[in-house]
């Protein structure tokens, strides 16, 4: 069991000790391309395995069976779908911003690979531990408008600057209510660092003390990934795809990644900050309670996608001020009270 | 390792900042403008200032979408390619520009301490540190900032609604 628990940490100790002196610069840097290279790894098996899932949950909700013909139950399907993403050609429109259309989908898609580099999959398994996590996590999150405006903008195409700037008008709405929602967390643990906050949450998780701010994360978060019922940015009847609009190929695969990446580490800090990371009964290991967890909120954001239908605009910003940014505020206010009555406490007792 | 990693940032700060003057573009501007500023993030890391850092990347460069926005619905010439012309009063410029670069190099050079500490710097709660100065020490000066930039605020707002009354 404790081999199990600890795998990648013995995994992570044996290259180490191929190198003479352990602690040399050189064994550094080979682990952080490993750490590198397994945040990659992670990015794509969630890919494929999401994609699959999602036309599952699609199908489930909407009582039909879901892609059905290649592998066991249609499994194989995601692995043909890529290979025939591969063989696409790769088409630039004709007077495109050449260098900005090429460089966005890979913008969109190093930003899950920054996130994901600092979530602690299991005790010790943070592949990069940072003392900032949480605030890093936001800041490195929030730059994904940029690459769908650059998206959008790039590509000389109506409907994708109409979804790149529909982008930033979404994000202006939910990314104050999404930060402030992970404030009372911090406020509690006194920490920015995930694996405190991880740490913290030993005896119950915070989804306990701080049901709100969960509900306004997951909300915001939604509207972070633009999925329905707030993918206004790619929404198919009104602008065609977006700023996806344009793009063929691996470039539209690497926005896809970039996409479900973006989910799964939305996903992850919710289990993280909220449903308590790896801890859990011993009867499983760590990183499996944590993946777990992260399963567990990116299928109700599945869930959420396929049962309601796609707000306006001018709803979702309506919502986000007036409702979830104010909801946000009186979380801190709360949260703020609470600490306070809770250190007077041994002092009335002593 | 940390003086190669200083020459590769500083130099693409400093010639983002080169591409958003000298960029016929504007929507150019704004990302080279993007890029600028993630240089000098990477520089605030290396000065152990993670947290000025993630700000810098949070506040500036996830803002520069607002600013495309706007520039682009600013902008008034038909060519997005000439949005951005130079003209010709370039030395009053360069007067302002040294000018201020002036100023703030006196700031610095008088008021830093420059004594090399003993030991390299170990502390890692930079964000603790900053929210006592911030909360205490400074609480006047940071209070007064936020009630101002309220103040811009509400009145941006109403002169906003202003013109859609007046119609």
């Amino acid at each position: 069991m404790d081999t199990l628990n600890n795998l990648f940490l013995i995994i992570a100790a044996a290259i180490r000790g191929l190198f003479a002196d352990p602690h040399s610069v050189w064994a550094d840097i080979t682990m952080d391309v490993v750490a590198f290279l397994a945040v990659i790894i992670i990015i794509v098996l969630a890919a494929l395995v999401l994609i699959l899932l999602e036309r599952k949950v699609a199908g489930w909700t909407s009582q039909r069976p879901g892609p059905n013909r290649l592998g066991p139950r249609g499994w194989f399907q995601t692995i043909a779908d890529a290979l025939k993403l591969m063989g696409k050609e790769d088409v630039t429109p004709a007077n495109a911003d050449r260098l900005i259309f090429k460089v966005a989908p890979m913008i969109m898609f190093s930003l899950p690979l920054m996130t994901l580099a600092v979530i602690p999959y299991g005790k010790g398994m943070s592949p990069i531990d940072l003392d900032l996590g949480i605030f890093y996590f936001l800041a490195i999150s929030a730059l994904s408008t940029l690459a769908l405006l650059m998206a959008g903008w790039g590509s000389n195409n109506k409907y994708s600057l109409l979804g790149g700037m529909r982008a930033v008008a979404q994000m202006i709405s939910y990314e104050i209510p999404l930060i402030f929602s992970l404030l009372g967390v911090v406020m509690l643990t006194e920490s920015l660092s995930l694996t405190k906050i991880v740490e913290a949450q030993g005896v119950v998780p915070f989804i306990v003390l701080q049901p709100l701010a969960f509900v306004i994360y997951i909300i915001a978060g939604i509207a972070e990934v633009n999925r329905a019922p707030f993918d206004l940015v790619e929404a198919d009847q009104e602008v065609v795809a977006g700023p996806f609009t344009e793009y063929t190929g691996l470039r539209w695969g690497l926005f896809f990644l970039g996409e479900y990446g973006n989910m799964t580490a939305v996903s992850a800090l919710a289990a993280t900050v909220f449903l308590g990371g790896w801890q859990g009964p011993a009867i499983l290991p760590g990183w499996i309670w944590f993946w777990l967890k992260t399963g567990l909120v990116i299928f109700f954001m599945m869930w959420v996608r396929w049962t309601f239908p796609r707000m306006r605009i001018d709803h979702l910003m309506h919502f986000a001020w007036k409702w979830l940014l104010p909801l946000s505020i009186l979380n801190i206010l709360l949260t703020g009270l609470g600490i306070y009555i809770y250190q007077l406490i041994p002092r009335i007792g002593g | 390792m940390s003086t190669v990693v200083f020459f590769i940032f500083a130099i693409m700060a400093v010639a983002a900042a080169w591409g958003v003057v000298t960029s016929k573009n504007i929507v150019h501007s704004a990302l080279f403008l993007a890029l600028s500023f993630i240089g000098v993030a990477v520089l605030y890391v290396l000065l152990n200032a993670e947290f000025i850092a993630a700000a810098q990347i949070l506040v500036y460069a996830g803002a520069v979408t607002i600013m495309i926005i706007f520039a682009v619905m600013l902008t008034l010439r038909g060519d997005i390619n000439e949005s951005s012309p130079e003209n010709k009063k370039w030395g009053i410029g360069a007067i302002v520009a040294a000018l201020v670069f002036v100023v703030i190099g006196l700031v610095i050079l008088t008021n830093s301490d420059w004594r090399v500490l003993p030991t390299p710097w170990t502390g890692v709660d930079t964000v603790k540190d900053l929210s006592a100065l911030l909360l205490q020490v400074y609480v006047v000066p940071f209070e007064a900032a936020a009630i101002l930039l309220t103040f811009a605020l509400i009145g941006a707002v109403i002169l906003a609604k202003g013109v859609k009354e007046n119609k």
